[in-house]
């Protein structure tokens, strides 16, 4: 019935969810860091929508979306915390803001 | 077959964009290249029946949450930053490495185990035709509590943004 | 999909495209004119009878110019970015119906081009996209004044698509489809309360139209909101750096874009393609379509004109008079829309 099984896109979630692993451990620039976070989080979304449609149900549909809502309200946050950083220490190098107190 | 080669096309650009996007010295590109893999993320959800999930993905990520993310990068001018002191420039090697590893282990995992899980009683057709409104009955239905408790949370984060990014009340 | 269908369906693609270029064109003609008017000048009257062949030539002259890529540019971003604010501006145009069905030689056609089954939210995600273009030309271009650009059209981009959204939101409530024919077709009664009025958004959804008139000029970066572009302020905005070919993109995306918020402002809360008191069943299948277009496309220049004559008129807001109007009037006024809409829908269903 399906051309594209479960796996293939399971697999592909898991792909996309290291590269965003890959992204947070390797680069210090704190929002390409972040975008690999949301990258993350994308890629689970992706085993649950995959899920619910194989499973024949839509409760994973609500997941994503409480998900989706959840990043929205993170990256407000987060974003205003690294804008308050920059005004502090004048960078987003993750390396560079090593100070508990300035 | 037409599916076949659609999945294959979104997932190669998904892949591929996510890839450009943790390796692009500048912030800008990797935002951009990032808009690029969630909106092929969003044409997978299109395959998988999720069409009300897909204008979301594209309204809420692509529209709003990039758009902020390119805001910041342009206001801190953090396009390009000098990569400046590396006081643990082992971390690099290290990351990539276990990164290898951990594909390797889940796709041996994967290789191995056959997922069966008990179908729940939805049509295909029958999510096809009216997905929006079935993702809205079970929203204000079963998932009520969960629905209002998000709505608490993105008030908590609204206000969080406005006192941090405020420079004085 | 049908071999006969496919046809069907690219030439409909093919007109719709050729018909909203060419209106793009004279739409500048005629923004040019009727700014000339109502400024107490004559306007482009010199290419052609009373003008009339001004598009042509300035199109012309687009193309021969020397197309110029500035030395410190980001080349890549540079070169795409008119090309995203153009397309989006194109593609919203699939789901707007200009007419119900129409049976022509034994195949039924909608006068439409993808009846999809999110055709609003379809609407919101493209239009969300078109502000990359913007964006990235403004940081591409390596220009203090297109960056402040940029970054101005971001924030403010953000800001209006929520009012935007939400404001239709009531009408999703009151006419309970995505579906964008669905809504019109729902629009051909008849006012419960009013029997004299048609059944169209704006009457049902007042408070809602005016918000979202005000959001949908905002986010077509239109004086009095033009404050990416505020050519007192930053030059020329994003598009500084632009010229030749490149620059006519961002012209004729932002035409593009005015000619689409037209027409979803006409099919949302004028009905679309209907005629109030009108028997669609008097009328010949294809007289019947005929009207129906004619109808729609009526009503799409009556709200493209308002475009042109607003800008004409008003003066352009101060940058934080912008954020307030958006963040402290707009978006209560469109939550308030809302509330009172379901409050509404429940009282009436108890």
């Amino acid at each position: 019935m399906n051309a594209v099984g479960l796996n293939s896109y399971l697999f592909l979630a898991f792909v996309l969810f290291l590269v965003g692993v890959m992204g947070v451990l390797t680069r210090r620039n704190a929002l390409i860091i972040f975008m690999s976070v949301e990258l993350m989080l994308n890629a689970v979304n992706l085993t649950l929508v995959a899920f619910a449609r194989f499973l024949h149900s839509l409760d994973g549909q609500i997941f994503v979306f409480f998900v989706m809502t959840v990043a929205a309200a993170e990256v407000a946050v987060g974003l205003a915390i690294i804008i308050g950083i920059y005004r502090r220490s004048e960078t987003v190098n993750v390396d560079e803001i090593n100070l508990m107190k300035w | 077959m037409l599916e076949t080669v659609a999945f294959y096309a979104l997932a190669a650009t998904a892949v591929g964009a996510a890839l450009l996007m943790i390796s692009r010295r500048n912030a800008v590109y990797s935002a951009v290249f990032l808009v690029i893999c969630l909106c092929a993320v969003a044409g997978l959800y299109v395959m998988l029946n999720a069409q009300f999930l897909a204008a979301v993905q594209v309204i809420v990520y692509a529209g709003a949450i990039m758009v902020l993310f390119l805001f910041v990068i342009m206001l801190l001018r953090a396009d390009s930053p000098a990569e400046g002191l590396e006081t643990l420039s082992f971390q690099r090697i290290f990351g990539f490495v276990f990164t290898v590893i951990l594909l390797f282990q889940v796709g041996a995992f994967m290789k191995t185990a056959a997922p069966g899980a008990p179908a729940g009683g939805m049509s295909q057709e029958a999510l096809a035709a009216s997905n929006t409104e079935m993702v809205g009955e079970l929203l204000f239905t079963r998932y009520l509590y969960t629905f209002e408790l998000v709505s608490i949370l993105l008030l908590g984060a609204i206000v969080g943004a406005v006192v941090l990014a405020k420079r004085k009340l | 999909m049908e071999i006969p269908e496919l046809i069907i369906t690219t030439v409909k693609i093919i007109i719709v495209i050729f018909i909203i270029l060419t209106a793009v064109a004279y739409y500048t003609f005629a923004e040019r004119k009727l700014g000339g008017w109502i400024q107490d000048r004559v306007g482009p009257n010199r290419a052609g009878p009373w003008g009339l062949l001004q598009p042509l030539a300035d199109g012309v002259k687009f193309f021969f110019k020397e197309d110029v890529i500035p030395l410190n540019v980001d080349k890549p971003l540079y070169v795409i970015a008119p090309l995203i604010t153009l397309i989006p501006a194109l593609i919203t145009f699939a789901v707007v119906p200009f007419g119900n069905r129409v049976t022509l030689f034994g195949h039924t056609i909608r006068l439409q081009i993808a009846d999809v089954n999110i055709g609003i939210l379809y609407i919101l995600a493209v239009a969300s996209l078109g502000i990359y273009g913007i964006v990235l030309a403004g940081w591409a271009s390596n220009n203090k004044f297109s960056l402040l650009g940029a970054v101005r059209s971001s924030a403010q981009m953000v800001s209006y698509e929520l009012s935007l959204a939400l404001s239709i939101i009531g009408v999703l409530m009151v006419f309970e489809t995505l579906r964008l024919n669905q809504i019109v077709v729902h629009q051909g009664q008849m006012l419960e309360w009013a029997p004299f009025l048609p059944r169209w958004g704006v009457f049902v959804q007042p408070l809602g139209f005016l918000v979202f008139l005000v959001a949908a000029f905002a986010e077509t970066n239109r004086i009095p909101f033009d404050l990416p572009e505020g050519e007192a302020e930053l030059v020329a905005g994003y598009h500084t750096e632009y010229g030749s070919m490149k620059f006519a993109f961002f012209f004729m995306g932002e035409y593009a874009n005015m000619i689409t918020s037209a027409a979803v402002t006409a099919t949302l809360f004028f009905g679309g393609w209907q005629v109030p008191c009108l028997d669609w069943s008097a009328f010949s299948p294809p007289a019947a379509a005929l009207i129906q277009i004619a109808s729609f496309s009526a009503k799409t220049l009556f709200f493209a004109f308002l475009f042109i004559w607003v800008r004409w008129t008003i003066p352009r807001f101060r940058y934080d008079q912008l954020m307030r109007l958006g963040w402290k009037v707009l978006l209560p006024l469109a939550l308030l829309n809302i509330l009172v809409t379901g409050a509404i829908y429940v009282v009436k269903n108890a």
